[in-house]
C-alpha cells in the first residue's frame, strides 16, 4: 500500500448535494488492490452517498470516480457492475417472488443452449457459493420469507458472484452471527489477496480493526482522515467520528421527573423483538439506542398499534392499551412522528396548513364540515411556534427542506397535546441548525411534563438528550442506562452486542 | 444450525430436524406453485364433468372445437396480458389494437386480395406491434402508472379504428377464401387456431422462464427498486413487454378477422376486461412478479368454457357475468390463501441460528 502506487479505484475530491442539503462534500480517499479499507463515520455523515456513488446510483456533482487511474462515469448500476464494482447494500434489494439462485444470478444466468438459462448449473453455482459463505439456504426457495440475516446472506453471495474486483459492503454483519461474521471476513480477505478491493463500511470496531488496513473517517459530509489501522485505537477513532463536544450541542433542560406514564411490559414480536420492556414517566426523555435493523422503529410502531404485538402488554397511566389500535393510543395521549416523514408522516401534495391539521380534523370541523380559517389559524400558530421557514401556508410541503418538514410532522402531532411523544430519528437527514431546534424543542416539552420517548441512531444527539438511555441489539434490549452512565463507548459495546457476550 | 455451531441452538426449537424439514417444506412450497396451475385445470375439469353429466352431448367433437375455437383468440390476447402484467404493468388496450387490426387486415385484402395469408398475419402482428410500441415508449418514458395510459390508448386506437372505418363493414366476401378458412378449419379434428394458440403458449412460456429478459420481468415486476440497481434496463424491458402484448393482440386481431369474416369498428369492445380476468383468473400476480403464461392459457380457456356451459345448462345467461366475478375472487382469494400459507411454512426458517 504505498503511496506512490496507483489505487484501484480512487474517490477524487466528491460533492453530492440534495436539494439544500450537502451529503457529500469534498471527499477524497483511494483503495488499492489486496487491501481491505473501512469508511467509518456516525449515521448521516455520508458514507451510504458514497457507496451509492461507487454503485453508479448517485452521480457525483463535482469530482470523479477514478478507476485504475482513468476517471470513469458510472451512469448506472450497470455501468458500475461493468466497472467490476460490486455492492452490498444495507437494505437487502431482493425479488421476493424469485428464487434465491435466480436472486443471485438476475442478469448473469448461466446459459446453456440457444441461449436458455441453465436452471441446473445456476442451481449448482448457488450451492458452490453457499459453501463458500458455510450456510445452508435452499437455493430454489423463494426470497420471500427470509430473515434479513438471511437475506443479507444471499446478497453477499450475489456480490461474490460477480467476481468484481471492487467489493462495497454497506454494513453487510448488522445482522450476522459471529460465525457468519468470520465466514465473510475469510472470504473477503480471499478475494484481498487475489488483489481485489474490499470497502468495509461498519459501526462495530473490532470487525473494522479484525479484517482492514486502513480506516476512512467521515463527518457530516466531509472527509475527516485516512489512516492505516496500526497507528489507531477505539478511542481516537471514535473522537475522530464524533468531533465535537456532545454536551454543548445538544441542551436538555434537567426536569424532576413525574409519575410513570407509558409502560411497556414483556412486549414481543416474533422474528422481531423480544421481551422489550420499560417504562416512561412525565418530563423524561428515554432514548432508545442502537444500530439500523436493531428493532426499534418496530418496538414503537408495536407501542403505538401501527403493528400487532404478539405477546405482552402497553399501558397509559395504567390503563391497558389495545392492541393494534393507533385510534386508541391516540385518545390514550400518544403521538408517534415517524421515521421517514416521506412516506408515513406527511401528505407531500397537500398543503403546510392541510398536514399540519390532519390528526385532528375532529376539533376543527363546524357541522362536520372543515372550515378553512380554523385550519389556518391552527395552522399558522403551530408554523410559528416551531419557527418553520415557509412561503405560505397553502404551499405544498413537497417544497419545505427536509428540516421544515420534519417541524411540520411534529406540529401535526404537537397539536394533538399528547401525554406521551415517541418520535422516531427525529433530526434524519435535516441539517445541524434546525437539529439543535428540534432539540430545544423536545427538551421545552419534556420540560412541560411530556413523556418523550426518542428513538436515534446518532450517539451525540442520544447522550445529549436523553435522561436514561435504552440499547438495543437484534430485538432485545441489552443495557439500560442513566444520563451518567451512558458514554459513546456503553453505548456502542451494548448494541453490537459485547456487553450481553461478557 | 446448519452451521452446527452453538448459536444455533438460540431460537429454533429443533436444530437436528432442519435440514430434512427444509426440504419437505420446500417441496411443499413448489407443490404450492405446481398447484396453482393445476386447481385452475381441476376447476375446468369439474366444469367440464357436471356439464357432461347434464348433457352428454358437450363432449362432442363438434362442441369441444367450438370451445377451443372460441378460446384460442382469449389465449392469445391473455398470454400477452401475462408478459406485461408479471412486470407491474397493464395493458387496457388490447381490445382496441384487436379491432383495429381486425380492421386494417380487411382493408388489406380489399387494397390487395392477391396478399399472401402469412404475409397479411405479419402485417397485422406488426400493426399490433407499433401500437405497443407506443403504449410502451409512454409508459417508460411518462412516470404515469401504465393503467392510465393505457386507458387513454384504448380510447384512442377505437378512436383511429372509427376515424378510419368510417361506419364502413368489411364482410367475408371482401376476404380470400383460403384466409376465411384457416379461421374455422381443423387439423387432425383440433381447430388451426388453436394449434396457433398453443405454439403461443409454448413460446411465451418458454421465453418468460428460460431467458434472462423473460426472468428480468418478473424481476421488475417484483420488485422495481432493486431492478433497477441490479443494473436491469427497466424501462427498455417494459417496453419490450408492451411490444409483445401489442404484437399478441395484433396475431389475435388477424385471426378474428379470418375467424368471423365480418368486421366493423366496434370489434373487441371490452376485450380486455375478459382479457385481464382471464390472467388473473389464471393465477398472474396483478401487482406483477409471479404467475405463467400457462396460468393465464388456462384462464381463458375456463371463462370461455363457462361461457358454453352454462348456455348447455340452460342457465340464465345473466348468471355468466356473476359466475365470472365470482371466479375471480375466488382466483385471488386463493392466491391470498396460498400466500399466507407459504409465509406461515416459510416462517422462522433461517440459516442463522441466534
Amino acid at each position: 500500500m504505498a503511496s506512490d502506487a496507483t489505487p484501484l479505484l480512487e474517490v477524487r475530491d466528491v460533492t453530492k448535494s440534495f436539494g439544500a442539503v450537502a451529503a457529500v462534500r469534498g471527499v477524497s480517499f483511494g483503495l488499492f488492490g489486496g487491501e481491505a479499507h473501512a469508511l467509518v463515520g456516525e449515521n448521516g455523515a455520508g458514507k451510504s452517498t458514497i457507496v451509492k456513488m461507487l454503485a453508479g446510483v448517485h452521480q457525483p456533482d463535482t469530482g470523479a470516480i477514478v478507476i485504475d487511474g482513468t476517471a470513469v462515469s458510472l451512469g448506472g448500476p450497470a455501468e458500475a457492475q461493468a466497472a467490476g464494482i460490486a455492492v452490498i447494500y444495507q437494505e437487502p434489494t431482493l425479488f421476493p417472488d424469485l428464487s434465491v439462485a435466480e436472486n443471485i444470478f438476475m442478469g448473469r444466468q448461466p446459459r446453456g443452449r440457444f441461449g436458455r438459462i441453465d436452471h441446473a448449473a445456476m442451481k449448482t453455482a448457488t450451492e458452490r457459493l453457499f459453501d463458500r459463505l458455510g450456510v445452508r439456504i435452499d437455493p430454489d426457495r423463494p426470497a420471500r420469507g427470509l430473515s434479513i440475516a438471511d437475506q443479507q446472506l444471499v446478497e453477499i453471495a450475489k456480490a461474490l458472484s460477480t467476481d468484481a474486483r471492487i467489493l462495497v459492503m454497506d454494513e453487510p454483519t448488522a445482522a450476522l452471527s459471529g460465525v457468519e461474521v468470520e465466514r465473510l471476513f475469510a472470504v473477503a480477505r480471499t478475494l484481498c489477496a487475489q488483489g481485489a478491493a474490499v470497502l468495509f463500511i461498519s459501526h462495530r470496531f473490532d470487525e473494522v480493526f479484525s479484517l482492514c488496513q486502513r480506516v476512512t473517517v467521515m463527518r457530516d459530509g466531509a472527509w475527516v482522515s485516512t489512516d492505516p489501522v496500526a497507528d489507531l485505537t477505539v478511542d481516537t477513532l471514535v473522537r475522530y467520528m464524533v468531533g465535537r463536544d456532545v454536551s454543548a450541542l445538544f441542551p436538555k433542560e434537567d426536569v424532576e421527573p413525574g409519575d410513570v406514564v407509558l409502560e411497556v411490559d414483556g412486549l414481543s414480536r416474533h422474528g422481531v423483538f423480544e421481551r422489550v420492556g420499560f417504562s416512561v414517566r412525565h418530563g423524561e426523555i428515554v432514548a432508545l439506542a442502537g444500530l439500523v435493523g436493531a428493532g426499534r422503529s418496530e418496538v414503537v410502531r408495536a407501542v403505538f398499534g401501527i403493528d400487532r404485538y404478539d405477546e405482552g402488554e402497553v399501558r397509559v397511566n395504567g390503563e391497558r392499551l389495545s392492541n393494534g389500535s393507533p385510534r386508541a393510543a391516540m385518545a390514550a395521549g400518544l403521538a408517534l412522528v415517524p421515521e421517514d416523514r416521506r412516506q408515513q408522516g406527511l401528505v407531500m401534495e397537500l398543503s403546510i396548513e392541510r398536514n399540519a391539521t390532519l390528526t385532528r380534523l375532529g376539533k376543527l370541523t363546524r357541522l362536520g364540515v372543515l372550515t378553512g380559517r380554523g385550519e389556518r389559524s391552527a395552522a399558522g400558530d403551530w408554523a410559528d411556534r416551531l419557527r418553520v421557514k415557509y412561503g405560505r401556508l397553502s404551499d405544498a410541503v413537497s417544497t419545505l427542506s427536509g428540516g421544515n418538514q420534519q417541524k411540520v410532522v411534529l406540529a401535526k402531532w404537537l397539536a394533538t397535546a399528547p401525554t406521551v411523544l415517541i418520535v422516531d430519528e427525529p433530526t434524519r437527514g435535516i441539517d445541524v441548525g434546525t437539529k439543535a431546534e428540534v432539540h430545544r424543542l423536545l427538551s421545552g416539552l419534556a420540560a412541560q411534563g411530556v413523556a418523550i420517548v426518542m428513538v436515534s441512531s446518532e450517539l451525540p444527539e442520544v447522550l445529549g438528550m436523553a435522561d436514561r438511555v435504552l440499547v438495543m441489539h437484534e430485538g432485545r434490549i441489552t443495557a439500560e442506562l442513566g444520563r451518567d452512565a451512558a458514554t459513546e463507548e456503553a453505548v456502542m459495546l451494548a448494541a453490537t452486542g459485547q456487553e450481553a457476550a461478557a | 444450525m446448519k452451521t452446527g455451531a452453538p448459536v444455533a441452538e438460540g431460537q429454533q426449537a429443533t436444530p437436528t430436524a432442519e435440514p430434512a424439514k427444509t426440504n419437505g417444506r420446500t417441496r411443499f412450497v413448489q407443490r404450492l406453485w405446481v398447484v396453482r396451475e393445476i386447481g385452475i385445470a381441476a376447476a375446468l375439469g369439474l366444469l367440464v364433468l357436471v356439464t357432461a353429466i347434464d348433457s352428454p352431448g358437450f363432449l362432442s367433437a363438434p362442441s369441444i372445437r367450438d370451445v377451443l375455437l372460441g378460446a384460442s383468440i382469449l389465449v392469445i390476447l391473455a398470454v400477452g396480458q401475462t408478459v406485461v402484467i408479471v412486470s407491474r404493468n397493464i395493458d387496457l388496450s388490447v381490445g382496441s389494437v384487436l379491432g383495429l387490426v381486425a380492421f386494417a387486415t380487411g382493408k388489406l385484402f380489399l387494397a390487395a386480395p392477391g396478399t399472401p395469408i402469412v404475409l397479411a398475419i405479419l402485417a397485422g402482428i406488426g400493426l399490433g406491434a407499433v401500437c405497443g410500441a407506443i403504449n410502451g415508449a409512454l409508459v417508460a418514458t411518462a412516470r404515469v402508472p401504465a393503467l392510465v395510459i393505457t386507458l387513454g390508448m384504448l380510447y384512442v386506437y377505437r378512436g383511429v379504428d372509427h376515424l378510419w372505418a368510417k361506419g364502413q363493414q368489411i364482410n367475408a366476401a371482401d376476404m380470400p377464401a383460403g384466409f376465411l378458412s384457416m379461421g374455422t378449419s381443423t387439423l387432425l379434428g383440433v381447430p388451426v387456431l388453436a394449434f396457433i394458440a398453443l405454439a403461443v403458449v409454448l413460446v411465451a412460456g418458454m421465453y418468460l422462464h428460460s431467458y434472462r429478459s423473460g426472468r428480468e420481468l418478473y424481476a421488475i415486476g417484483s420488485e422495481p427498486n432493486a431492478a433497477r440497481l441490479s443494473g436491469i434496463p427497466v424501462g427498455r424491458r417494459v417496453f419490450g413487454a408492451f411490444v409483445v402484448c401489442g404484437g399478441m393482440a395484433g396475431l389475435a386481431g388477424a385471426l378474428y378477422a379470418a375467424r368471423f369474416g365480418t368486421i366493423d369498428a366496434t370489434v373487441g369492445t371490452g376485450l380486455e376486461l375478459e382479457v385481464v380476468a382471464a390472467a388473473v383468473v389464471g393465477g398472474v400476480a396483478i401487482f406483477g412478479g409471479s404467475g405463467s403464461v400457462y396460468g393465464a392459457a388456462l384462464g381463458a380457456l375456463l371463462l370461455t368454457t363457462i361461457g358454453t356451459s352454462l348456455a348447455v345448462l340452460r342457465i340464465d345467461p345473466f348468471w355468466q357475468q356473476a359466475v365470472v366475478g365470482g371466479l375471480i375472487l375466488a382466483a385471488i382469494g386463493l392466491d391470498r390463501l396460498l400466500a399466507l400459507r407459504v409465509a406461515n411454512r416459510l416462517k422462522g426458517r433461517s440459516s442463522h441460528g441466534a
